[in-house]
């Protein structure tokens, strides 16, 4: 966190002086770990056995925060005895094919549910899961839930033997502080610690948070990393409360905007499903099959006619479903890479890069570059010409000879880009915050904004398809594109693109919030989980009253989004009775004396809940949406209002955090006699070699991350001469063990090898990178930060060139903070040269595995 | 008119003939919370517009700067370090654990220090007084700065620093060093560094005050079983008077690259030269650079 | 100047006259020295804006002179930031004036081996007649039976540093022609 979010660091050292312990675990020492009070070494892709080792200790020992367990969590429900877990089955949940490399996962569910569904509701509940795991269908529910249909039966003691808690409690029994040392290189001693500090800090009185960042996801376990995170921070208390969470420390200053009203295949704005060709062929078929009836997706028709009419405006009408007809449908998985692979095969043409540089800022560079070199045209908006937009000139592969520019087809636009400074708009922050800022200059010369080059480029092909009777055009030409535009550019307005962001009502008036949206097409929203960013016709995003003139809170700074709602599910901040857990962790409550003495939820926030709902509101038969959500409730995106432990359904790799190996190890699984996710995503491919597990050849572990100097990829650091000159030079960490080993000489270059290629970096011989002893056996890891590549002031080898493309099956992100690798003295060999010895490597890999 | 080249002086500005002036300021860096992030390098760079210093991979940990110079008036030293186990700073954190940070087994633990250094502002400033054409003056609020447009480039100064703070610009011919970002003070502005430093590694505001935060912290530190934790630079008796740039470090000086016992190169000088003019001030310059030694 | 003014600005005789005898305090003040001003106070303009690298979202301050960015600070008014930025933070004025940032279209035609200049205008209209004939001849109206309409032979990759409503026109417009391969760094 000190090195990739110096700034939000600042609170962590100041609760430091205040008493916090701070923790960091990571392969490395970073910056972070020197402000730590205690470091903890891991070894990469071994974190699930670690959160599961401290999962362990929590219910072995009884220490989980029972009356939040029982009450807010699906801990007591039953689930279906056909469940057989990996303890089982060696590492499998029941339900996998191992044709399709895939589960079914009916008997993940609850016992009540799969007798409702014997009534009916089984087609509907458990879809094919190829297809849902294809479509990366888990991303649908980024801030909900998937469906369940039916209350589960419930055993409130937590004794029954199928119940979720005692489900995981045998799931998780062999995640011994032993084991953990096992997989983890951790010793016993230092994770004892660990788990001392967080139990003893969680509590009615005292919360723990966890922060990570794509340390965490960039895995083929990625999502159930996060779900380990999850299951922890649940037994312990602490989501929905100050000082608790699961914090994400997204790398981007938008990221969580671009997740929110996503530029992702598979969602559109504010995380509705885009619709599928074998499911959702008419607005009902989607209705009906995406969205749970309980909860507040209850009301997904709102949002989603809403979002419709907000597109297609008095095009679409009740009678023609809304225009539903007018969206693309989906298939299976079309995310990044399975675009890559599909540009090296000839099906896709045309390429859009707008403010990305994958031909050094993704997995496997040389598989961008070769997708990128097959294309038609490639559109590329940045401020300087980066990688991607000059690989055909000056990339890798035509310093091998493998590419030459007379024989790349590809016609590339360069557009220059518009800088933050140069245009209005929000970035949405790390913690849901959307902040507008302000114009300060006009854009020189041919730089624009991305949103002047959208909305151009869209009035350019509406104009040039007016007239056109072909009905593929009629969602382009029924369009709402008129946007009104500013200044000597005709710049559109992003003013009014935020208002049409939050929403009409009927009166033409800005749109309070979300509840206000109706199913009638009365309403239009462009993403209905923003609605309110524009309430009472003011620019809520803009607000800057100055922090020290508000409450801690700071409610006035910005807009979060729901509803101004700073910790989400903050419901869960007070006990059942609606009572703070105790006075100093006081944030959020039920005040029986207001509102005419019918009482209201009240705080330090906004209630993440509704106002008036009494915490022993109990919901009558039949009730609908958050009407079917008890007082008692506080995960009001569940359709069950339900923190889940356990996951019934919904995730492509089964209901429970497992640990498996990454993709490339240098060990088998200690746990299980599966290896590696079993539904992990593979790309067996000539140009995607994997390292063999276990492998001589490649018998090194590596990480990859950035520093606080530099950016991801460098287009926005390795231009700069002020940041160039902090961090100049690519560079690997090897820990002296190592070096002696592999005869490394600190200052002196050595080379990184894959099956995929090998790089050069200067070497950095430090204690801050530590020999884990793992399975009885010493591992070495090396460092390597990823931000450099051939152009700019300050250049390099990138890392990522080394990475394999492997993804997690959920939500198709690749494993890119571990793989495998030999490292040797000296630079790498140049031109042909590199080929031949990198084929020497992969011919020596195979010759290994016979 | 007292001992103006060595000792207490409790009116810096007075002395220089600034008769209603502001309290003097200056820097508290306390090194405990810095996370070596280089901001402070970057936003005294925005400010200030000093020119790049080049791309060179130093191999000195993270620090890729390497010293105090003409270009560089901020610069961050990271030293790693292997240190027994029971050396590490304490947990400040009950009820947390005991804290070995890093351990590395038998007995040691690994240590990450970094630190931002910069211009001392000393109260007794060598530079300034050798300093022949007037160009390095103290101003209303204690600190020294050169005013490049008086510089001649003759270097006597850099000699002359005893911490090797001033550098001569390649290209420029100047000497250039930090101004405490004499033009933002003027508007009330804090200086560039300690406004970015996320941590408030870097403190700014009146020297008293800041000397009082620094006793505490350090008090603190010890009640919290980090017994290596002193000041640096904080002392008006030590050999320049004390700093207007002061420290709290967890190890010896020279750990950070720091002199021990820095003393100010002109304290030494007869009385008498005070008064002499400029030729006499170049010939004792030229003594006190070749006594000291350069830092080039 | 005259020449009382002139003889006040002589350092030796503010030396020997004024309260500064030594001449190394007021005495030595050049007139520069005496008028300085910081550049933030002779803007013409201070907008508030927002970091644009990682996620914490500070605040920043951009200073405007003569419609040039003359200096970008931290906004102490963020109760997040409260006026602090980190290297890459405090780097953002020369983010935005380096001069290895691009200022024209550059176009490289196929098979072609150097970049040519392009106006913005004819770019634009041959983006826009390229979208319009992949998306013809990559159309697909029904995949194994089933009605999709949409092509996969466009496809776009964004940044996140993409402000919302560049991501929300972009996505609508995608979405309208059938575009599905929209994706974004959030999933890298």
């Amino acid at each position: 966190m000190a090195e990739c979010h110096p700034v939000g660091f600042q609170w962590v050292v100041e609760a430091k002086q205040r008493g916090a312990t701070v923790i960091h675990v990571d392969p490395r020492f970073t910056r972070t770990s020197a402000l730590a009070d205690l470091h903890v070494p891991i070894r990469a892709g071994a974190d699930i056995a670690f959160l599961g080792g401290l999962i362990n200790h929590v219910l072995r020992n009884g220490l989980d925060f029972r009356e939040y367990v029982t009450a807010y969590t699906n801990a007591a429900a039953i689930v279906h005895e056909e469940f057989a877990d990996t303890e089982d089955l060696d590492g499998l949940f029941s339900g996998f094919d191992a044709d399709t490399a895939s589960y079914d996962p009916t008997s993940w569910s609850y016992a009540g549910a799969a007798a409702e569904a014997a009534a009916g509701l089984r087609e509907e509940q458990f879809e094919p899961i190829t297809l849902h795991r294809n479509a990366a269908r888990s991303d649908e529910f980024g801030s909900g839930g998937p469906v369940v249909h039916a209350k589960p039966e419930r055993d409130e003691t937590l004794q029954h033997p199928m119940c979720v808690y005692q489900v995981l409690k045998r799931h998780y029994a062999r995640y011994t502080p032993e084991m953990v040392e096992e997989v983890c290189g951790i010793p016993k001693e230092l994770f004892a610690r660990v788990a001392d500090a967080i139990t003893r800090n969680s509590g009615r009185d005292r919360t723990t948070a966890w922060a990570y960042s794509v340390g965490w996801t960039q895995h083929t376990v990625g999502v159930q990393y996060i779900r380990a995170a999850a299951i922890l921070q649940l037994l312990l208390g602490n989501i929905g409360r100050s000082g608790g969470g699961i914090l994400a420390l997204r790398g981007h200053a938008s990221i969580q905007g671009s997740t929110d009203i996503p530029t992702l295949f598979n969602i559109l704005p504010g995380y509705l499903p885009m619709p599928h060709a074998h499911q959702h062929e008419s607005l009902e078929d989607y209705l009906e099959r995406a969205a749970g009836a309980t909860g507040f997706w209850g009301n997904k028709r709102s949002y989603m006619v809403s979002l419709l009419k907000a597109w297609f405006g008095d095009a679409a009408t009740p009678d023609n479903d809304f225009c539903f007809g007018y969206l693309p449908r989906l298939t299976g998985d079309h995310g990044t890479y399975r675009t890559v692979m599909d540009q090296i095969d000839g099906k896709v043409n045309g390429y859009f890069l707008v403010g990305e540089n994958p031909a050094v800022g993704s997995a496997h560079g040389k598989l961008q570059r070769l997708g990128m070199a097959n294309l038609d045209w490639l559109v590329v908006r940045d401020f300087s010409l980066i990688e991607s937009a000059t690989f055909w000139k000056d990339g890798p592969e035509v310093a091998t000879g493998e590419m030459r520019s007379e024989d790349v087809g590809t016609e590339v636009f360069f557009l220059p880009a518009a800088a933050h400074v140069e245009k209005d708009g929000t970035f949405t922050n790390t913690q849901r915050l959307l902040q507008w800022h302000h114009k300060a200059v006009e854009p020189s010369g041919d730089r624009r904004s991305d949103l002047w080059f959208y909305y151009h480029l869209g009035r350019r092909i509406r104009e040039k398809l007016a007239g056109s009777t072909d009905p593929r055009d009629r969602p382009i030409l029924d369009l709402t594109w008129d946007y009104p535009t500013e200044g000597p550019n005709d710049e559109p307005s992003a003013d009014a693109v935020l208002r049409e962001i939050n929403g009409y009502g009927p009166d033409g008036e800005p749109l309070k919030g979300y509840t206000q949206l109706a199913d009638d097409g009365s309403t239009s929203c462009g993403t209905w989980v923003y609605s309110g960013c524009y309430a009472d016709g003011v620019n809520q995003t803009a607000r800057r009253k100055p922090g020290d003139e508000q409450s801690w809170v700071a409610p006035e700074w910005a807009w979060a989004w729901p509803l101004n709602r700073r910790i989400i599910y903050n419901r869960a901040s007070a006990d059942p009775e609606g009572r703070p857990w105790s006075e100093r962790k006081a944030y959020v409550w039920w005040d029986p004396q207001a509102n005419g003495g019918r009482g209201e939820w009240t705080g330090h926030d906004n209630p993440d809940f509704e106002k008036s709902k009494p915490p022993d509101y109990v919901p009558p038969e039949g009730a609908k949406a958050q009407d079917a959500l008890a007082g008692v409730d506080p995960f009001i995106m569940q359709t069950d209002g339900k923190a889940w432990l356990y996951a019934p359904t919904g995730l492509a790799d089964g209901p429970l955090p497992t640990h498996y190996e990454p993709q490339e190890s240098p060990f088998t699984n200690p746990l299980y006699g599966q290896g590696s996710n079993p539904t992990r995503q593979v790309f067996p491919r000539p140009e995607n070699p994997y390292n063999p597990v276990g492998s001589e050849i490649f018998p090194y572990v590596f990480t990859t991350y950035r520093l606080t100097e530099h950016h991801t990829a460098g287009g926005m650091s390795r231009s700069l001469p002020y940041l160039s000159e902090l961090q100049p030079e690519m560079f690997c960490e090897v820990s002296p063990e190592l070096a002696a080993e592999r005869g490394l000489a600190h200052g002196e270059w050595a080379t990184i090898v894959t099956a995929r290629t090998a790089i050069e970096a200067r070497v950095l011989v430090t204690d801050r990178i530590r020999t884990l002893r793992v399975q009885g056996r010493r591992v070495h890891q090396v460092g390597l930060p990823y931000h450099w590549g051939w152009r700019g002031i300050s250049t390099g080898d990138p890392a990522n060139d080394l990475l394999p493309v492997v993804l997690d099956p959920n939500v198709h992100i690749q494993e890119s903070k571990v793989a495998t690798c030999d490292i040797r003295p000296g630079p790498r060999p140049r031109g042909r040269a590199l080929l031949a010895f990198i084929e020497g490597y992969r011919r020596r890999a195979d010759e290994e595995k016979q | 008119m007292s001992n103006r080249l060595s000792g207490p002086m409790p009116d810096v500005s007075g002395e220089a003939g600034y008769i209603d002036h502001p309290e003097r300021v200056g820097f508290f860096t306390d090194t405990t919370v810095c996370i070596g992030c280089k901001a402070c390098e970057v936003a005294c760079k925005e400010w200030n517009l000093v020119p790049e210093t080049g791309l060179e991979l130093t191999g000195m940990s993270y620090d890729n700067t390497g010293e105090l110079n003409a270009n560089t008036w901020r610069h961050v030293a990271f030293v790693e370090q292997r240190v027994p186990a029971e050396r590490a700073p304490a947990d400040l954190a009950p009820p947390g654990p005991p804290s070995p940070r890093g351990a590395l087994g038998d007995g040691e633990e690994t240590r990450w220090l970094m630190s931002s250094d910069v211009c001392k502002h000393c109260t007794h400033a060598a530079c300034l007084d050798v300093c022949p054409t007037g160009a390095i003056f103290r101003t209303e609020f204690g600190s020294v700065v050169i005013q490049d447009d008086v510089c001649n480039g003759c270097g006597y100064c850099i000699p002359a620093c005893p911490y090797g703070v001033i550098g001569q610009r390649p290209g420029d011919g100047g000497a250039f060093k930090c101004t405490l970002c004499y033009d933002r003070l003027g508007d009330g502005l804090e200086p560039a560094c300690a406004k970015a430093c996320p941590t408030d590694s870097i403190q700014y505001g009146p020297l008293d005050e800041l000397r009082e935060r620094a006793q505490a912290r350090v008090d603190d530190l010890h009640a919290a079983g980090v017994t290596e934790a002193r000041l640096y630079g904080h002392d008006d008796n030590d050999g320049v008077g004390g700093a207007g740039a002061f420290f709290l470090l967890l190890d010896e000086p020279e750990a950070y690259g720091m002199p021990p016992d820095p003393v100010v190169t002109t304290r030494d000088l007869p009385s008498m030269w005070r008064w002499a003019g400029a030729a006499a001030l170049t010939l004792l310059g030229c003594a006190a650079a070749s006594f000291v030694g350069g830092k080039r | 100047m005259g020449l009382r003014t002139w003889i006040d600005h002589w350092p030796v005789y503010r030396q020997l006259t004024g309260t500064d005898p030594l001449g190394r305090g007021v005495a030595a003040r050049s007139r520069h020295t005496d008028e300085l001003t910081p550049r933030t106070a002779t803007s013409d303009k201070v907008v508030q804006s927002i970091c644009p690298y990682c996620a914490v979202g500070c605040g920043q301050r951009v200073y405007v002179e003569d419609g040039k960015v003359s200096q970008i600070e931290g906004d102490p008014d963020s109760p997040i930031s409260r006026g602090r930025l980190c290297p890459k933070g405090a780097a953002s004025k020369q983010l935005v004036t380096q001069p290895g940032r691009q200022l024209k279209v550059l176009y490289r035609r196929p098979y072609g081996t150097e970049w040519e200049p392009l106006h913005l205008d004819r770019a634009m209209d041959m983006i826009a007649d390229r979208v319009i004939e992949t998306r013809r001849r990559t159309w697909q109206d029904k995949v194994d039976g089933k009605v999709t309409r949409r092509t996969i032979g466009i496809a776009s990759l964004g940044g996140a540093t993409l402000d919302n409503e560049e991501n929300y026109l972009m996505k609508k417009l995608y979405t309208a022609l059938g575009a599905i391969q929209v994706e974004n760094q959030a999933r890298i």
